[in-house]
């Protein structure tokens, strides 16, 4: 009789295949499970990069890199000025009799000279003074010179100054005994904590991480929503081939690979495009920033270990589209019976 | 193994579905099917055919009954058994449901795909059932271009190309000639005398005729009436193997 030869074919479907049977001993033959594999990756083909949402995720994760390069570029330059600033303390002698000052100001240095844990006293030259001063009262004050001749500024009361480091953290006890001390010697002597002086700076930044950290937080919570609505229109799109991958015998698990499989394809096209992108704009702008040579900026440069912590959010972008896929199809299959 | 247990591949016993809150489409339906038989479902349209059919490739529920399929029941079995079970079956769907973005060879090789056969075990056998329903030159077809007479070949050369253990087809010669309905039922009684359990949904009285040996179950309104008593007492022939 003309029978198809494929009768022949000895072993019946209802005999356990491969680790997708519930009453096969888990991870038994290696190879098998691979060639199951790609059995599995064939039941339906992958289409590949389709639609809108590889752009949507390229677009979020992008946005999610700069929003998170930017707070870790603050988070650094933070650090840095902390690192710098912590055991700083400037000694101000507000004097308004240049002689008198500049005795006054030797005499102060000499005083913290002595003090232990106090290093690296410098008194600033009055040369470094002008030039600070400078930006606001010009190169030349004509009236100023008029009046009193000599120095430009001679007759300023532009205060001396005194740099010095402390072992530790300028704390405020610490800033009371120097002042205690300084007090008996040179009564005209402010001490002051360098960071203070930065104290709004810090604020600025602080407030820049958090806008950052909630900017990146909204955008995450934008891309699980893109791509739960994109697991969505998948799961619509694809809802009779499930149905009927199902009712041939096909497990949960199956037909979740299959799916979360070519969300994951979307998703990874999209993270890497958005990856890319954003990684051009942030070494781009670091090079703009570092240019203009300013100390708090440059401070501010990524590390290997902050790109390999903005590496983590495109991971993160497949993970969670992956995630979502399978949620997704498993409750809509757990409708089905 | 007793008779009783081993005998039977499905034990309806007074089944009754309804969909959402409306009439039920099935009541009081009760009947067996033994192995190696060929059964007829006949009945007008509207009478609950494809809703049985349903009930028996475990794509629904019955609101009521039990309805046991190779010995086993399915309404307390866990879900996650269910899919070993369907492996069991090939079914004809009445809108055949191919994959639409597979070609023919790939909608055949979807069951032993789905079932972990290797490719290598399985291309010879998806071409060989192909050529049989002759769409040998239309393998690669999309179903999208294929005659609705040529996608239920497909539908049923997917259908029987894991031997299963019960055929279940539902109209499954309404879109070709009376040739080819012919020879696809031709096929069906191979697979019968191999063993396969057969369901055959059809109005078609013609068709009836040319399996001589078959049992007819008729469903009217959604009852099923049994009028020579041969689902309740099956004649000898049809018990145990062949
Ligand atoms: N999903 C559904 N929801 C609600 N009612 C349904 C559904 N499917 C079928 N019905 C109703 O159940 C009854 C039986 O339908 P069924 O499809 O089983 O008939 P049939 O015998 O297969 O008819 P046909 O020969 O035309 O295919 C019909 O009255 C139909 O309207
Ligand atoms: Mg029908």
């Amino acid at each position: 009789m003309d029978e198809p030869d494929s009768f022949a074919t000895q072993r019946r479907l209802s005999e356990p295949a491969g680790p997708t049977g519930p009453e096969d001993n888990a991870g038994t033959d290696r190879r098998r499970w691979s060639r199951q594999e790609r059995a599995q990756a064939q039941i339906v083909p992958q289409e590949r990069l389709q639609g809108p949402i590889p752009w949507v995720i390229a677009i979020m994760v992008g946005l999610m890199v700069i929003a998170a390069a930017g707070a870790l570029a603050l988070r650094n330059t933070g650090r840095a000025a902390t690192s710098d600033l912590a055991g700083g303390i400037t000694v101000q002698i507000v004097e308004a009799r240049p002689e008198v000052r500049a005795r006054l100001a030797e005499r102060a240095a000499l005083v913290l000279r002595e003090q232990p844990g106090v290093s690296d006293v410098e008194l600033v030259p009055q040369g470094e003074l002008d030039a600070l001063v400078e930006p606001w009262l010009g190169q030349d004050a004509p009236e100023i010179e008029d009046s009193a001749g000599g120095s430009a500024y001679a007759d300023l009361p532009v205060p001396a100054l005194i740099d010095a480091r402390l072992a530790g953290p300028a704390d405020p006890a610490r800033l009371a005994a120097l002042r205690a001390v300084l007090q008996r010697e040179v009564p005209a002597a402010r001490v002051d904590a360098q960071s203070t002086w930065l104290t709004p700076v810090f604020g600025a930044i602080e407030s820049l991480t958090w806008l950052a950290l909630a900017l990146i937080v909204l955008l995450g919570l934008a891309t699980g929503a893109a791509v739960l609505l994109a697991a969505r229109t998948a799961l619509g799109n694809n809802r009779g081939t499930i149905e009927i991958v199902h009712l041939l015998g096909g497990t949960d698990a199956q037909i979740a690979q299959i799916f979360q499989r070519s969300t994951a394809i979307d998703a990874a096209g999209g993270s890497i495009a958005g990856f890319a992108a954003a990684w051009i704009v942030v070494v781009l702008l670091g090079r703009t920033f570092g240019a203009l040579q300013a100390g708090l900026v440059t401070g501010g440069a990524l590390g290997w270990s902050d790109w390999a912590v903005l590496a983590l959010i495109p991971v993160g972008a497949v993970a969670l589209a992956t995630l979502t896929a399978r949620w997704t199809v498993m409750r809509a299959l757990k409708g089905m019976l | 193994m007793t008779a009783a247990a081993g005998g039977e591949i499905v034990q309806f016993d007074n089944v009754g579905l309804r969909y959402e809150s409306s009439r039920e489409v099935l009541s009081d339906v009760s009947f067996t099917l033994y192995p190696g038989s060929f059964y007829f479902l006949t009945g007008a349209s509207g009478a609950g055919k494809t809703s049985l059919l349903r009930l028996l490739y475990l794509a629904q529920r019955p609101s009521r009954g039990v309805v046991r399929m190779f010995g086993t029941d399915t309404i307390t079995l866990p879900r996650d058994r269910l899919p070993l079970l369907r492996r069991r079956l090939g079914v004809v769907f009445q809108d055949f449901r191919l994959v639409p973005h597979l070609s023919a060879f790939d909608n055949v090789a979807l069951p032993l795909r789905v079932a972990g056969v290797a490719e290598s075990e399985l291309a010879q056998p998806v071409r060989d059932m192909l050529e049989w329903v002759g769409l040998a030159d239309r393998m690669a077809a999309r179903p999208a271009t294929l005659s609705g007479g040529e996608q239920q070949r497909v539908a049923i050369a997917r259908a029987v190309i894991g031997r299963p253990q019960l055929l279940v087809a539902d109209e499954p010669t309404g879109n070709v000639d009376p040739e080819m309905a012919v020879k696809l039922l031709r096929l069906f009684e191979a697979m019968n005398r191999l063993g396969t359990t057969v369901v055959v949904a059809t109005h078609d009285a013609h068709l009836l005729r040319q399996v001589p040996d078959s049992l007819i179950m008729r469903l009217d309104r959604g009852r099923l009436s049994d009028p020579t008593g041969a689902l309740r007492y099956p004649p000898r022939r049809a018990v145990g193997p062949l």
